[in-house]
């Protein structure tokens, strides 16, 4: 990320600051969680009456329901009423100096080859901002104002879109749809909006790094993107360092919605802290993350490289309801350590002649747990609908695990649904080859893992695959030797 | 170059080379040839490193000091090339970038500057060409769905590309029509130099009539039973093992009939 990118974040923080001037004697709530704190947060926020109404009704659907526990990962019970709900934006506990971050962090940032300034910034050290740099996030956001792009944090379109917002607020992922998505519901904070109007092909990748106020979403983000009839649109989520937080639960919900002949492709690569070699620290990411191709003929295609978190639980999946419309998924999961990941994807035909690919990676290393978990539903209307699923894992190391669970319901004979299942690990004869050729052996497990996930990176865009590769590698170090 | 003091090398607990005494001299080709299983590979890997043979008994020196303090890279770095009689795949990654990060990782260890993409396409162009390459395999995956032949041929690409000092072929002519065979053959000679030695493993005498070379051994069950000039590889070739005679039929009992 480059130095503007990073002024524009720090920067962001200070604006929040000066925003919450009047505010700061209420800027964070006691742990806990009731009406009262989400009438707060709605509150402090502004907001109008039909949202509050949506996170009360979504709190007292939240309170009916049990914490999850199909899914194969373990991790001792999170107490909700621990956790402070509102505090005002600027909430990561700032340390006075990176002589504070855990040493390996710092290591690996410096493996990238990641500025300090901007290391200062991941690793949660205060950092002075630069005034200047506000003009390129400017520029940005006036070129795509200019062309009738909607893109701004959610609680902002709130204000100044509000009958947008309204019109598809949970419709993709409603409260009711899991614990995390309706306690999501209840207590979000903050998130991007995007709006994508009629015909527009978005020549701009868009990505947080350029939004104004990107950081300090929170551990309850909500995105939602709209593409309106024959639109396109890019977005790119997450950032390739691993991230610190205070926070260890983070329960965001994406929500997509794409209309007639409208295309999607949301690319994230995520990193966050997985935690320290015993796993302590690490994060918790359990999203939900669902696009709706609801016109005919719309495409909608996620595409993700995951290394970081304790533990991962997200299911980014696409409901294919317009008919000719496309969904793909396409996501490289790499577990380390003491990671658990519980990852995949469902596709639910609707529409007919609908289409689905998915392609899974996933990879093992260390004493890492690893499970891909599909679902492939064909519906009655279904109509000569397809999927076709590819779902390879490599193992590395004798002490990992790899798991797939691929389910598939058929209500209609005459959709089609192929799957197909490897494992390998990296094999001796491999590595003994690459050596033989004066190649160290880190260097041969990152390209024969970096062979394994081709399929995978050349979805991503330009720069990102190449950043994906690279932080394969560093976070490969040391698992095979 | 090499010297081989009575090697003694095991498999899963399984003896299979059983004695090999051998010296190779700066400049010098040495041809092996022998029945199958008698050793041939696993004395190549051997040299190389791989840590599934073990060595039990018996030295390797290779330049003057003992090879096996070396590590299977070191090897490489300092100079020992083995081209696979399997060559092995690996799925999805670029020959190209694989090529070029042997190069550098060569280069880095004489401590000379790592070759960027470009010019790293320069420098291999040539080489491409001498071997009458198709460039396209240099975009597809590290041997991945090459034919057999193309597989020999990446080797034989490998071996120009890093100049070794001491180049082991096992069975790079194996499986290659006429033509092939001849480029394999300029490959070699390419290379051949004062200080620069081979070991070849071969079937047949053919690659022989391009590549000359000083000595022709027979291997045969895990020792070498015969050593001579480049007649004994015709000779070899028309009578095939069977007339070795009493030193084979001690090598391989019930050999002396074959
Ligand atoms: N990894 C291994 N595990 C078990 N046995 C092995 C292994 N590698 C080689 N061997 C055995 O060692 C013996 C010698 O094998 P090697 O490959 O060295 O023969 P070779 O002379 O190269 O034969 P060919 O002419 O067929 O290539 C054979 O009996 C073979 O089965
Ligand atoms: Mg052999």
């Amino acid at each position: 990320m480059s130095d503007e990118k990073q002024m524009l974040e720090d920067l962001s923080q200070q604006d929040y600051k000066w925003g919450f001037v009047t505010a700061i004697d209420a800027d964070t709530v006691p742990p806990g969680l009731n009406e009262d704190v989400i009438r707060f947060i709605s509150a402090q926020k502004n907001e109008p009456e039909w949202l509050l109404a949506f996170r009360l009704k979504a709190y007292a659907h939240w309170l009916t329901l049990e914490e999850p526990t199909w899914q194969k990962v373990t991790f001792p019970p999170v107490d909700y009423q621990a956790i402070s709900y509102y505090s005002a934006p600027k909430q990561q506990k700032k340390l006075d100096s990176l002589d504070e971050v855990d040493p390996e962090l710092l290591d690996t940032y410096e493996k990238l080859g990641i500025p300090l300034t901007e290391q200062k910034r991941l690793a949660g050290v205060a950092v002075d901002a630069v005034f200047d740099s506000v003009s390129v996030a400017t520029t940005h956001q006036d070129k795509l104002a200019a062309m009738g792009v909607i893109f701004m944090p959610i609680s902002e379109a709130v204000q100044k879109h509000p009958d947008l917002v309204r019109k598809y607020l949970g419709k993709v992922v409603p409260y009711t749809d899991n614990y995390y998505a309706a306690l999501n519901s209840a207590v979000f904070t903050d998130g991007s909006f995007v709006y994508i109007p009629k015909g527009l092909k978005c020549p701009l990748e868009l990505s947080t790094y350029f939004r104004i106020n990107a950081e300090n979403t929170g551990q309850f983000e909500r995105t939602l993107i709209v593409a309106d009839d024959a639109s396109y649109v890019s977005y790119l989520e997450g950032c390739t360092a691993p991230k610190r937080d205070e926070n260890q639960l983070h329960a965001a919900v994406v929500e997509l919605f794409a209309h007639d002949d409208a295309s999607i492709k949301y690319s994230t690569v995520q990193n966050w802290y997985p935690g320290d070699k015993d796993g302590k620290g690490g994060i918790y990411n359990f999203v939900t993350k669902r696009g709706l191709c609801a016109g005919d003929r719309s495409h909608i295609s996620w595409t993700q490289v995951e290394t970081g978190s304790a533990i991962t639980w997200k299911y980014p999946s696409c409901v294919l309801k317009g008919d000719d419309s496309v969904g793909e998924f396409y996501s490289v999961a790499l577990t380390t350590k003491h990671q658990q990941a519980d990852t995949g994807t469902k596709m639910i035909h609707l529409g007919k002649r609908t289409r689905s690919t998915i392609v899974s990676k996933g990879i093992s290393a260390g004493k890492a747990d690893q499970t891909y978990r599909g679902l492939v539903k064909m519906g009655k209307g279904a109509e000569s609908a397809r999927n076709f699923t590819q779902c390879d894992s490599m193992l590395l190391g004798d002490r990992c695990g790899a798991h797939t669970f691929p389910y598939i319901e058929s209500q209609n004979a005459s959709a089609q649904v192929e799957h197909e299942a490897t494992t390998t690990r990296i094999g001796d004869d491999q590595i003994f080859y690459c050596n033989q050729r004066g190649i160290e052996t880190e260097d041969a497990v990152s390209m024969i893992v970096g062979g394994f996930c081709r399929e995978v990176f050349k979805e991503l865009p330009m720069e990102f695959a190449v950043e994906a590769q690279k932080l394969l590698s560093v976070s490969l170090e040391g698992s095979v030797g | 170059m090499l010297t081989i003091r009575n090697l003694h090398a095991a498999v899963e607990g399984k003896e299979i080379l059983k004695g090999i005494d051998l010296e190779i001299k700066p400049g010098e080709v040495h041809a092996i040839m022998g029945p199958n299983g008698s050793g041939k590979s696993t004395l190549s890997q051997v040299l190389a490193g791989n840590g599934n043979f073990e060595v039990t008994e018996g030295e390797i020196l290779y330049k003057g000091s003992d090879l096996g303090e070396l590590a299977v890279e070191e090897r490489a770095r300092e100079g020992i090339f083995l081209a696979f009689q399997y060559p092995v795949e690996i799925p999805g990654f670029s020959n190209a970038e694989f090529l070029r990060a042997a190069v550098n990782a060569h280069r880095k260890h004489r401590g000379e500057s790592e070759l960027d993409a470009f010019d790293f396409a320069d420098f291999a162009k040539r080489k491409i060409e001498l071997l009458d390459l198709d460039p396209k395999l240099m975009t597809r995956s590290v041997n991945a769905g090459f034919s057999g032949g193309e597989k020999k041929r990446n080797e034989c690409l490998q071996m120009t590309l890093l100049e070794p000092t001491f180049a082991i072929l096992d069975e790079t002519d194996s499986g290659l029509d006429i033509d092939a065979l001849k480029i394999v053959a300029k490959g070699v000679n390419s290379l051949r130099a004062p200080d620069r030695s081979f070991l070849i493993i071969t079937h047949y005498q053919r690659l022989l009539e391009y590549v000359v070379p000083d000595y022709v051994h027979v291997l045969a069950a895990g020792r070498i039973v015969k050593s001579g000039g480049k007649e004994l590889a015709l000779e070899l070739e028309d009578k095939g093992y069977g007339w070795l005679g009493a030193e084979f039929a001690e090598a391989v009992p019930g050999g002396g009939e074959g």
